[in-house]
């Protein structure tokens, strides 16, 4: 009965969450729309899911991911502004790089693009047809066994603990 | 009259830095869109401008309303998760219709090898 009313209690809270925060109040009958909403949204749009819920299995390295990608988006932002000003454009070295990954979680895989695409200078273009290989294009190429390391060992590895662990 | 006169020093400061900031942020990115010459570096410019820039102004838009109303004013942070769940989307969206376009205009080595990504034509430099 609670599983099919509240098909994922997450979503029902961050709905719940957002819809308070648009309305920035607390009063007894926001919190009672948004209650309504957090309950009915999930149900009425389960048919557009097309995957059962994402299960995270280890919360706090998920938080901790999210802080890690978060000063590594700062300091992207800075060295890309840095080439932008300084750099000739003839010499920035754009290329595409093959990254094989082992994450198959649909949730992981789509977290991954999100931190990825977010971080500037680093744009994910798909996973190869027929491969589990990503090709992401990197704004200013040095060194491709690095990239490879750090997106395996960085974002990948963590991933896949709380994705499929 | 906005009332921006009457915000106090301590929070005058880091709103004042947030936004030169977030405003110079977004000005590189924009400048990197007009001075990079190939497409595929393009794309990245504007990347700066949505998580940076516009987090630097988000943050200054929530200190600023935070003084000056004495309460906490936070739904910005709607604002910054519904940009951090669309951008990336669409830089995906806008790269892969740009290598579709290039590996559909050279049709003869349309696949590529086991080791190279793309075998995309030469950029054209305008």
């Amino acid at each position: 009965m609670m599983k099919r009313l509240f098909p994922s209690l997450r979503l029902s809270a961050a709905l719940l969450l957002a819809w308070l925060l648009l309305n920035q109040s607390v009063e007894p009958a926001h919190l009672l729309l948004g209650a309504f909403l957090a309950v009915a949204t999930p149900l009425l749009t389960r048919s557009l899911q097309p995957l059962p819920h994402a299960r995270i299995r280890r919360p706090l390295l998920l938080v901790r991911l999210l802080f890690t990608s978060l000063l590594e988006i700062i300091r992207s932002c800075f060295n890309v502004s840095r080439i932008i000003l300084f750099t000739r454009p003839e010499g920035v070295n754009s290329q595409f790089i093959r990254i094989p990954l082992d994450l198959r979680n649909p949730y992981g895989l789509a977290l991954l693009s999100c931190i990825i695409n977010t971080t500037p200078g680093t744009v994910w273009a798909e996973i190869l047809p027929g491969t589990n290989d990503l090709a992401l294009h990197v704004f200013d190429l040095h060194d491709a066994q690095w990239w490879v390391d750090t997106i395996k060992s960085v974002y990948e590895r963590p991933l896949i603990e709380i994705f499929e662990g | 009259m906005t009332g921006a006169e009457n915000l106090p020093a301590w929070a005058a400061v880091p709103v004042i830095f947030l936004l030169v900031l977030g405003g110079g942020i977004a000005l590189i990115g924009a400048i990197g869109l007009m001075r990079l010459p190939s497409f595929y570096q393009r794309i990245h410019g504007p990347a700066i401008t949505v998580t940076l820039g516009a987090g630097c102004i988000l943050i200054a838009s929530m200190i600023h309303f935070t003084a000056l109303q004495s309460r906490p004013v936070i739904h910005e942070l709607l604002i910054t998760v519904f940009v951090l769940m669309t951008a990336p989307v669409v830089s995906m969206l806008i790269m892969r219709a740009a290598v579709y376009r290039d590996l559909r205009a050279q049709k003869n080595t349309f696949s590529a090898g086991p080791d190279d990504v793309y075998r995309l034509p030469p950029e054209e430099k305008d």
